[in-house]
């Protein structure tokens, strides 16, 4: 008899040379929340720097009543999915909520971020389609594709050219074409070239569904994403989104101004086939997303955070994920024994960032993944700095790649 | 093998040398991502290099029952014809 974890043995080798370096890196536990920027970890105050909290809204009180209120009046669960018996008023209400702020006519709400680009792109596709995903992307954008039965079509990671090839030489013998991108790639915090895939979009005419997990709430005049920054919202003709970062909270949402879009809804799986989310999380959602929409300080006080954060690195002589300024930083670094040494050392100091690893990382890249929040000050900021500059200089990273 | 077949055999293999760090000796039975020890995205950027080496495309979908040189050999004979 074969024994079903032995393909995981060399998983859990690897995870033993993690454990026998330091702490869990990839499973750490938070003994304690303070806010946003704090937690209580291994029994000391630590700053967090790697929580894809970006306006730093989880602990805003009127949030925090909204999901008490909501649990209180309607209960813990809704106990159904959404095409039985779990379909609330307030679904519908953050739904519209989110339609009125996207500017679109139509949006779904998902159980959580995974299942909206799930839920979304098996929505969207089938077998006799053909998805063009970009090759940084998600792992829920991959495994959507999968679950849609589509023909899938990798490029070359924000190379407009290499999916204009790809275009090119693609017979869609008579089925559909989907293009995925994200508003920034969650590892080295880099932006699609929007406008050059647009250009694309022009000339072989494809739909196209823009993930905003990261930019939503976050780039835009109106926070609305990337498209929004980009003034290209009218071309992206499907978005999608994800409540557990800027949202500060837990769940997902697609949307789009197709007549067809509300059918979705009856021809998805993971939005049929899941409990709908629970009433605190709508809650918390909706208070989160109507303070988005009235409060553009908290992307100022985000942009400026990163800002600061990507220039302290750079004159640590740290080598960054992209060129260009967005919320999620990361610091390259030379090998994986490196970085889990690096990253225990940050943590032993006082700092909580990602570790990431191939080969969830582009280009077999080990990173030390910092993101920025609203809620950050300039002090945390500082202090993070202090510590990456402390860290290498002590040897623990061996050395800055770059420097 | 064809001739075609030893042809691309060859390009395969070199197309796959940034990946094969362990310097594993390529046969046409040499199971890519087993054999080779690398993982999927890698196993996905080298079938990038081949698509763009004989300007085909090769779905995704398709690498789920291609696992050794002998079944890429085919893929791109049966792509490229």
């Amino acid at each position: 008899m074969t024994d079903l974890f032995e393909k995981h043995r060399h998983i859990a080798e690897r995870h033993e040379k993690m454990l026998a370096a330091g702490a869990n890196a990839v499973g750490l536990t938070n003994d304690r929340i303070l806010s946003p920027t704090r937690a209580i970890i291994k029994g000391r105050e630590t700053i967090l720097a790697g929580t894809n909290n970006y306006m730093g809204i989880t602990f805003d009180p009127d949030c925090v009543a909204a999901g008490q209120e909501a649990i209180a009046e309607f209960g813990t669960g809704t106990t159904g999915s959404r095409i039985a018996n779990g379909t609330y008023a307030m679904h519908q209400e953050l739904e519209r909520e989110l339609a009125g702020f996207l500017g679109r006519k139509h949006c779904i709400v998902f159980t959580t971020g995974y299942q909206a680009n799930l839920g979304m792109l098996a929505g969207l596709a089938g077998p006799k389609d053909t998805i063009f995903l970009d090759a940084d992307s998600h792992s829920s954008i991959y495994d959507g594709c999968t679950l849609s039965g589509a023909k899938l079509v990798r490029f070359r990671h924000n190379d407009a050219a290499d999916l204009d090839k790809r275009l090119s030489r693609h017979d869609p013998e008579g089925g559909g074409r989907l293009v995925v991108l994200e508003g920034i790639y969650s590892m080295l915090g880099d932006r699609a070239p929007l406008d050059e895939f647009v250009d694309v979009k022009k000339t072989h005419g494809f739909q196209l569904l823009l993930d905003e997990a990261h930019s939503f709430g976050v780039l835009g005049t109106n926070g609305r994403g990337l498209a929004d920054e980009a003034g290209l919202e009218e071309h992206c003709d499907f978005i999608v989104g994800t409540f557990s970062k800027s949202v500060g909270a837990i769940g997902g949402f697609g949307a789009g101004d197709h007549p067809l879009f509300e059918t979705l809804r009856y021809a998805t799986r993971p939005y049929m086939f899941t409990a709908s989310p629970s009433p605190a999380s709508i809650a918390t959602s909706m208070a989160a997303v109507r303070k988005l929409r009235v409060q553009p300080e908290r992307r100022d006080r985000l942009r400026g955070n990163s800002e600061r954060l990507f220039e302290g690195f750079r004159k640590l002589g740290l080598e960054t994920g992209c060129d260009v300024v967005s919320p999620v930083i990361a610091v390259k670094c030379p090998d994986e024994p490196s970085t889990i040494a690096m990253w225990n050392a940050l943590l032993d100091a006082g700092v909580y960032v990602n570790i990431a690893l191939p080969p969830g990382t582009p280009g077999k890249l080990c990173l030390l993944r910092c993101s920025v929040s609203a809620a950050h000050t300039f002090e945390d900021i500082d202090r993070i700095v202090e510590l990456f500059g402390e860290v290498v200089a002590s040897g623990h990273g061996l050395m800055a790649v770059g420097a | 093998m064809t001739a075609s077949d030893d042809e691309i055999f060859s390009a395969l293999c070199e197309l796959l040398t940034p990946f094969n760090s362990n310097n594993v000796e390529l046969k046409l039975e040499t199971e890519i991502s087993t054999d080779l020890n690398i993982d999927s995205v890698s196993v996905m950027d080298f079938v990038m290099e081949v698509e763009d080496h004989f300007d085909i495309d090769i779905p995704l979908n398709v690498l789920s029952d291609t696992h050794t040189m002998k079944d890429l050999v085919s893929v791109v004979v049966e792509r490229t014809s």
